[in-house]
């Protein structure tokens, strides 16, 4: 299950997954804090935006759990894993546009293939480097880290965009207290047409 | 004169009358774009066709590449006022400072674009758009235009978001771009690439300095105009290149690009080799085909195609392509020239 690349069936029964996943959501919040301390109101607000915002549904990778696909909390927000091979995409056809990975973290479309950053504070791999400055212009713009290459779907960035400033503050500082986990997602793949 | 300089049009023939007409004419909402090109004071207000009186023409000597649109830029500042070049390398602007620049096709204008200091903390940025008559220029809307000329064929040429602008220029710090002392250095690189010769009348370094709109004045870049003190021509052209087309965000600053390569003009200007090697074998986030995985690094020397520099500056493919907006056409002069440049590196 987890070999290769699936459909959007998968995504379709990672969905359905939310209600057990949500639950996990709340034990995970405030994870091995690091950096500068935080008002703890504003970190819990950051990790309710996570949990209602289905930010685990991209950024976590998926495992087959007993009532199907769901976010491997051990790797919560870790984003794509770096080491998970994935085969070309079949995505085109008979009314597909569009198939997900097996982790629900890698997808291909008319875009080419997007990956699920990792959210983790890890400075190589992750938002270690990041400012809040940074990462409020890339909810704003839609850009990567505020000023680069398109943010690709599936992220929302449209409707993240129309969220206050005080609650992009809220989600970057609880992305920030969460324990840095190294883990390089690959870099997005333009579609073949229009490679070079 | 005094400070009042560049609003004073810098010029011996400026007068009192003059721009005591410009200022009126650039008078804006803090807060309000004008509809219509007219209304932001960028042409005199008796005589639209011509620039108004105060407004000057400048030529950044590298400039940034945008699809071989022809350009043409004009600044104005307020009457009285100076540029705070305490950091005598990243100007601080007056409040109502106006840059512009026109975006021409074959002759045909197609857009002209304004950055205005409306408050100590903004820069607001927005594009006119002119009709087909060339008569009028009206106030693009801020989600931009996407796809409005065709360059070549296939490509098309945008008009930026407004949050484009911003992804670029910054909202409230950075502003102008292509104008600060290196750009505007009477040492101008002949080799510069897509360079152009300055016409009449067009600001420079020197002219900054000797009418005090600099302050406090470099007066040491009279003597040691800013030049990029390479080895050989072609490094100092390429590196000139990369200040004009990367170093909007690749600058090492506070709000750079956290993870990618930067070069600091202040380097450039000390010891532009020593700058250029901090980009060899520089590890890169992004993977370069053909690279093993995890060994991607912005320069290989004597590998162009191997380098993350030189392959993304090719690509115009939407996740790859460097810079990552702003055109949609390749480069080829700046693809030959980097590329030659990286094969002639050696270890």
């Amino acid at each position: 299950m987890l070999r290769g690349h699936l459909t959007t069936w998968v995504l379709a029964l990672g969905l359905a997954a939310v209600p057990v996943s949500l639950t996990w959501h709340g034990s995970q919040a405030l994870a091995a804090p690091a950096g500068t301390p935080a008002d703890p109101a504003h970190l819990d607000r950051g990790a309710y935006l996570v949990r209602i915002m289905g930010c685990n549904h991209c950024h976590t990778p998926y495992k087959m759990g007993p009532r199907g696909p769901e976010p491997d909390m051990t790797r919560a927000l870790t984003g794509h894993p770096g080491d998970f091979k994935l085969s070309p995409a079949n995505s085109a056809g008979d009314g597909w546009v569009w198939s997900a990975a097996a982790t629900n973290t890698a997808f291909s479309g008319p875009w080419g293939v997007s990956f699920a950053a990792n959210l983790t504070p890890d400075p190589d791999t992750g938002l270690g480097k990041w400012t809040e400055e940074m990462f409020i212009a890339t909810m704003k713009t839609g850009r990567h880290q505020g000023k680069g290459r398109q943010i690709l779907p599936p992220m929302p960035f449209e409707n993240l965009g129309n969220l206050s400033d005080q609650d992009i503050k809220a989600l970057f500082s609880y992305l920030q207290s969460l324990a840095p986990v190294r883990n390089r997602v690959p870099s997005p793949i333009d579609p073949a047409e229009v490679q070079r | 004169m005094a400070t009042a300089a560049l609003a004073a049009g810098l010029v011996a023939v400026a007068v009192t009358q003059q721009v005591s007409r410009a200022a009126a004419s650039a008078a804006l909402d803090p807060e309000t774009l004008p509809q219509h090109l007219t209304g932001t004071g960028l042409n005199a207000a008796d005589d639209p066709s011509t620039v108004a009186p105060g407004v000057r023409q400048f030529l950044p000597q590298y400039p940034l590449w945008s699809d071989g649109l022809t350009k043409r830029r004009w600044v104005s500042m307020p009457e009285g006022a100076s540029i705070d070049a305490t950091s005598e390398l990243a100007w601080d602007f007056p409040v109502g400072t106006k840059f512009w620049k026109e975006f021409s096709l074959k002759g045909r204008r197609i857009e002209t674009r304004l950055s205005w200091k409306s408050s100590p903390s903004r820069w607001q940025m927005a594009s006119y758009v002119w009709n087909e008559d060339e008569t009028d220029a009206v106030l693009a809307p801020p989600d931009g235009i996407p796809g409005l000329v065709e360059i070549v064929p296939g490509r098309r040429h945008s008009i930026p978001s407004r949050s484009d602008c911003i992804a670029c220029h910054g909202a409230s710090k950075t502003g102008p771009l292509g104008f600060n002392a290196l750009q505007l250095s009477n040492d101008r690189d002949p080799n510069a690439i897509h360079g152009e010769p300055l016409g009449p009348g067009m600001l420079t370094l020197a002219e900054l300095i000797d009418h005090g709109v600099l302050a406090p004045a470099p007066t040491h870049f009279i003597a040691d105009p800013p030049r990029i003190h390479a080895s050989n021509p072609l490094t100092r052209s390429v590196l000139g290149y990369l200040v004009g087309n990367c170093t909007m965000c690749h600058n090492g600053g506070a709000d750079a690009t956290p993870l990618g390569p930067s070069l600091s003009i202040r380097d450039l200007l000390e010891d532009a080799d020593a700058a250029a090697r901090t980009l060899t074998d520089r590890p890169s986030a992004w993977q370069v085909p053909g690279s093993p995985e995890g060994h991607s690094v912005v320069v290989q020397p004597g590998r162009a195609d191997l380098s993350a520099l030189f392959v993304r500056l090719r690509s115009r493919a939407p996740s790859s392509q460097m810079p990552p907006l702003g055109t949609v056409v390749r480069d080829q002069q700046a693809v030959d020239a980097i590329g030659r440049w990286i094969s002639n590196l050696s270890r």
